[in-house]
């Protein structure tokens, strides 16, 4: 016998929550236990008041589980709202990214002509180092970094993504 | 300003709840609420001998009366222990409020004496808990909890209260207002009742497939099923936690389904073209193999908790509602719509076909009491004496469900989701403080009732007369069976050895203990144990190898079910083994 695997679909989910201890916890345990799969996961506080947190989480999972992942979200007390981005419609997805590389002469040119044509922004420099901080969709921050591999990449670290529906409604 | 202690003030909220009984143990991080407790008439604590037990008596008090049970334990071995009580509970949807000590606020993180992480270790196993930091949140956070744990689809609910909390005073005129942060579901929608009636109306072979969440629901809603019933036609059957809510001496009744459900429940389910499931979350141990289960049928489900919709089974109509409503709003419907109940002949004359197999027949034998005939006379003995019925897990609380036959909710107390052994002594005690004057009886195996054995003294000492009858069979009979059918009969460590002295054990703990092995002294013994008031100790010796038929055994179809021992094979494939 062998373990069978099942296709998945890539959904970006955004909850609305309360700001207290071990909602998140409460949440990316659930993840854990449940069996589910966390892409990437960012949380702030986003009211006036700070009782309001915005978790954005990107999931895998065949769609009968996306929709278990929903509900079972749903479920928990301090959730307010779940909204599946990908399912809603047109909405907008961005992380941002900060690139670390080491090079000098040729190499690190190179690496700055990249970083001008992907609208990468230099927030450090020594003789021989840039930090980048570039921001944009997964796909574009996963290029660049690809790109800079090849130039002298020293680190990454990104934000994981944050999203919102297109449109001037409320998600 | 008039101020309190903590302590003070979670005694006055629990007042405030209507709380009348605490299951509860006392140690370092819970000594300011024994205290308080100390001072005041209003509750009645019972202390038991393991927290484990506290828990799974909040349970049965719980169930048996339709009111939360309320357990309160110290921080570390004393949450800990409780764990697989809220576990049960969460998994059967049992309203519980927990209340466990915890070290000072300044002590948390520096592995104090008895700390352990409580709300960490509940927080997936509790349907909320919380950490209460200062005294002037306790009253707004306890009656969040009680509202948390009864509404919707009813579960426990943790609260850690650090010691200095507890001791810590607050002002009592702060009238923080109670946030209502969760909705819950109730009527169901118009719409999805009308589509369900047509659908019911139209339908030649329905089945209404009920569970807990009736019993939940409260008493109007066994009541609402009975008419439903009545109204359409339809045949009935339960997963192990309805039982009760539609009666079993009813027409429409098919008995339980399931892996050791009714040769007629499981074919209904398989054959029918409507069925309509009320408050049961197609439980693997519902369903069998899952793209064999009622291929045919158009499936309504009517649950309170949205996540159950389509988490196994794919259904029609999801309706998200409290079942008893949505059940009041189909009569409506129906009556409204003048519809006629179908005959259904050619469907109830299939029904009694698959009647007829007798799938609850046993082997008789006048030299050895089989455990079938043991429940059926504990059952005759006590039908009209409305008995409250715990059990522990495993074969004899299968055989329970089977041959003991239920009229009525909430006498009915086993653990299902969990299936957890050792919960039948507690949560009887937990049944007799809510029902001092029931009948009440644990149906255990001798190697279940030894998991939380301890708890005979507890009965002892509020001297609560409950009956445990012991089907004893000297195996884990269930992992026996198991080992028979899937591992050509390698009994490994499934064997009850060294065995108490059932009715010595009785004695020494102030109970009445009674042995019987003889089928044709059994009655006598149970008239005897009914005749005693206090508590008592049945050491019923039964047929060591009896297997508990019919079943289906894992990775099977409903249509797939093994009626007799001569029809088991001994082996399973990997798949098969694989599922629980």
């Amino acid at each position: 016998m062998h373990i069978k695997q099942e296709l998945t679909e890539r959904h970006v989910l955004t909850l609305t929550v309360d700001n207290e201890a071990g909602t998140l916890a409460r949440i990316a345990g659930m993840f854990t236990s449940r069996g589910y799969n966390i892409d990437s996961l960012t949380v702030a506080d986003i009211s006036e008041d700070h009782t309001t947190s915005r978790i954005t989480i990107v999931t895998k999972g065949p769609p009968p589980v996306i929709d278990q992942i929903i509900a079972q979200c749903e479920r928990l007390i301090p959730v307010h709202k779940v909204t599946d981005l990908t399912e809603a419609g047109p909405h907008v997805e961005r992380e941002l990214a900060l690139v670390k590389v080491h090079g000098t002469g040729d190499q690190r040119v190179e690496a700055m002509r990249l970083a001008d044509i992907y609208r990468a922004r230099v927030i450090d420099a020594t003789v021989n180092s840039f930090i980048f901080e570039i921001t944009g969709g997964p796909e574009k921050i996963d290029t660049f970094v690809k790109l800079m591999r090849e130039v002298g990449l020293v680190e990454v670290g990104r934000t994981g993504i944050v999203g919102l529906m297109r449109g001037a409604d409320a998600s | 300003m008039p101020e309190k202690s903590g302590a003070e003030i979670l005694i006055d909220i629990l007042v405030e709840q209507r709380v009348d009984t605490v299951f509860g143990y006392p140690g370092g991080a819970v000594l300011p609420i024994y205290d308080a407790l100390f001072q005041q008439k209003k509750i009645k604590h019972v202390l038991v001998r393991h927290e484990a037990g506290a828990a799974h008596a909040a349970e049965g008090y719980a169930r048996a009366t339709g009111k939360p049970g309320v357990v309160l334990v110290t921080s570390g071995p004393g949450a800990t222990n409780a764990v697989t009580g809220i576990a049960d509970a969460f998994m059967d949807s049992i309203p519980l409020i927990v209340l466990t000590g915890q070290v000072a606020t300044n002590l948390i993180g520096t592995d104090a004496f008895q700390e352990a992480d409580t709300v960490g270790i509940t927080r997936h196993c509790s349907k909320h808990n919380y950490l209460v930091k200062d005294p002037a949140e306790l009253a707004t956070v306890v009656r969040e909890a009680f509202a948390i744990a009864t509404k919707g689809r009813p579960g426990p609910v943790v609260i850690d209260i650090p010691k200095n909390v507890q001791v810590a005073t607050a002002s009592t005129d702060v009238k923080r207002p109670a946030r209502s942060r969760f909705t819950y579901a109730g009527e169901a929608d118009y719409a999805e009742i009308n589509r369900a009636v047509e659908l019911i109306a139209n339908a030649k072979a329905p089945i209404l497939y009920t569970g807990g969440g009736i019993i939940n629901s409260g008493p109007a809603a066994s009541a609402a099923l009975r008419e439903l019933a009545e109204l359409t036609g339809a045949p009935v059957t339960s997963t192990l936690m309805g039982l009760g809510a539609y009666p079993a001496s009813g027409d429409a009744w098919l008995g339980m389904l399931g892996m050791h459900g009714t040769y007629e429940a499981n074919m209904a389910m398989n054959q029918c073209d409507v069925m309509v499931c009320l408050g049961a979350r197609f439980d693997d141990r519902v369903t069998g193999r899952l793209d064999a289960f009622s291929p045919d049928s158009v499936k309504i489900h009517v649950d309170i908790d949205r996540s159950s919709m389509n988490k196994t089974v794919r259904v029609d109509l999801p309706i998200v509602a409290d079942v008893g409503t949505a059940m009041q709003q189909m009569i409506d419907v129906w009556k409204g719509r003048k519809t006629k109940k179908q005959p259904l002949t050619e469907w109830w004359a299939r029904i009694t076909g698959w009647r007829a197999v007798n799938c609850l027949n046993y082997p008789g034998s006048t030299q050895e009491i089989m455990p079938q005939y043991a429940i059926e006379r504990l059952f005759e003995a006590t039908k009209d004496k409305a008995p409250i019925i715990t059990t522990e897990v495993g074969q004899h609380q299968m055989w329970a469900a089977q041959h003991f036959h239920f009229d009525a909710p909430n006498k009915w107390l086993t653990s299902g989701g969990l299936g957890t052994m050792g919960y039948g002594l507690p949560a009887a005690i937990g049944a007799q403080m809510g029902h001092p004057d029931a009948l009440v009886i644990d149906i255990a195996g001798e190697a279940s009732i030894q998991m939380n054995i301890q708890e005979m003294a507890t009965a002892t000492q509020y001297r609560l007369p409950v009956k445990v009858f012991i089907l004893n069979n000297e195996w884990m009979g269930m992992v026996r069976q198991w080992q028979e059918l899937t591992y050509e009969s390698r009994y490994s460590e499934s064997y009850s050895d060294s065995l108490p002295d059932f009715v010595a054990l009785a004695e020494a703990y102030g109970w009445k203990g009674i042995r019987c092995d003889d089928p044709a002294k059994l009655d006598d013994a149970i008239a005897e144990m009914l005749a005693y008031d206090g508590p008592v100790m049945f050491d019923c010796r039964v047929h060591k190898t009896s297997n508990c038929f019919p079943m289906i055994p894992s990775g099977a179809a409903h249509t797939d079910m093994i009626l007799s021992a001569d029809q088991v094979s001994g082996t399973m494939d990997d798949e098969a083994k694989a599922l629980v």
